[in-house]
């Protein structure tokens, strides 16, 4: 069986913020996870970008998508996860999981992540989307951005430090 | 008061309840300005994104119109394209 470890959690206060960054991420651990849970102040753009090592570069995403209207499927060439709008139910969050195997090792690193935003009405947005970070440099930080406005108060972002198991392989238990 | 952005910052490498875990510093100019490249970057992103998405809807319309003056029917059709 595997170790899930809480290396990080924190909670946005009062005033928002427009980032959260996890600087110093220790490199004793298999894999990362980060649970993050989100509103946003403006009422566009319904994701967050994911920067590691604080980089914006060399950074594409493959996701199927669905609004609750229509499926979609593209790529970007941010590593992006979802933001609940403020123009959703009041008090709504979006809710997304990003796994991050191998972190720590010297080739390119890939970003599995499931995502939702929230809304009590037909537009809510569901993606799978599968990242890829082009750089073969240890992941030492995480920085989540918000670039259209604040990250509300109360969202919150964990961060998971994954340890394999004896049998060399990752079991949730 | 500033209205300036701020960051919340997460030093992993304190442990919990440590004064220096989290801190909210606010964004310097630099970072003020990268932001806002993002933020256009990411308008841009999502103009092509709703472009590609309106335009396959417009060749799935247009080849169904082909398909019904083909004689097809509408199942027929979307047992086809869908």
């Amino acid at each position: 069986m595997s170790a899930w470890t809480v290396i990080a959690h924190t909670e946005v206060g009062s005033g928002g913020a427009a980032n959260i960054l996890f600087s110093s991420i220790p490199q004793t651990y298999t894999d990362l996870v980060l649970v993050f849970s989100s509103r946003q102040e403006t009422a566009t753009g319904a994701s967050v970008f994911i920067n590691p090592n604080q980089l914006t570069t060399n950074q594409s995403t493959r996701y199927l998508e669905g609004d609750g209207a229509s499926a979609a499927s593209g790529t970007l060439s941010r590593i992006f996860t979802a933001d609940t709008p403020s123009n959703a139910t009041a008090n709504t969050f979006s809710n997304s999981i990003v796994y991050m195997p191998n972190y720590a090792g010297s080739t390119n690193k890939s970003f599995s992540i499931d995502t939702v935003t929230e809304n009590n009405a037909t537009t809510a947005y569901q993606r799978i989307s599968a990242g890829l970070w082009s750089v073969s440099t240890a992941i030492s930080s995480l920085e989540i951005i918000q670039p259209s406005g604040d990250i509300n108060q109360y969202s919150s972002a964990t961060l998971y430090g994954i340890t394999k198991g004896s049998s060399g392989g990752v079991t949730v238990s | 008061m500033t209205d300036r952005p701020t960051k919340l910052v997460v030093d992993c490498s304190l442990p919990e309840g440590h004064p220096d875990k989290v801190q909210i510093i606010p964004l310097t100019d630099a970072e003020i300005a990268e932001r806002e490249a993002q933020a256009a970057q990411a308008a841009i992103e999502q103009a092509e994104r709703e472009a590609a998405e309106a335009e396959k809807q417009a060749n799935k319309e247009s080849a169904k119109s082909k398909l019904e003056a083909l004689g097809l029917s509408e199942d027929e059709i979307n047992a086809l394209i869908g």
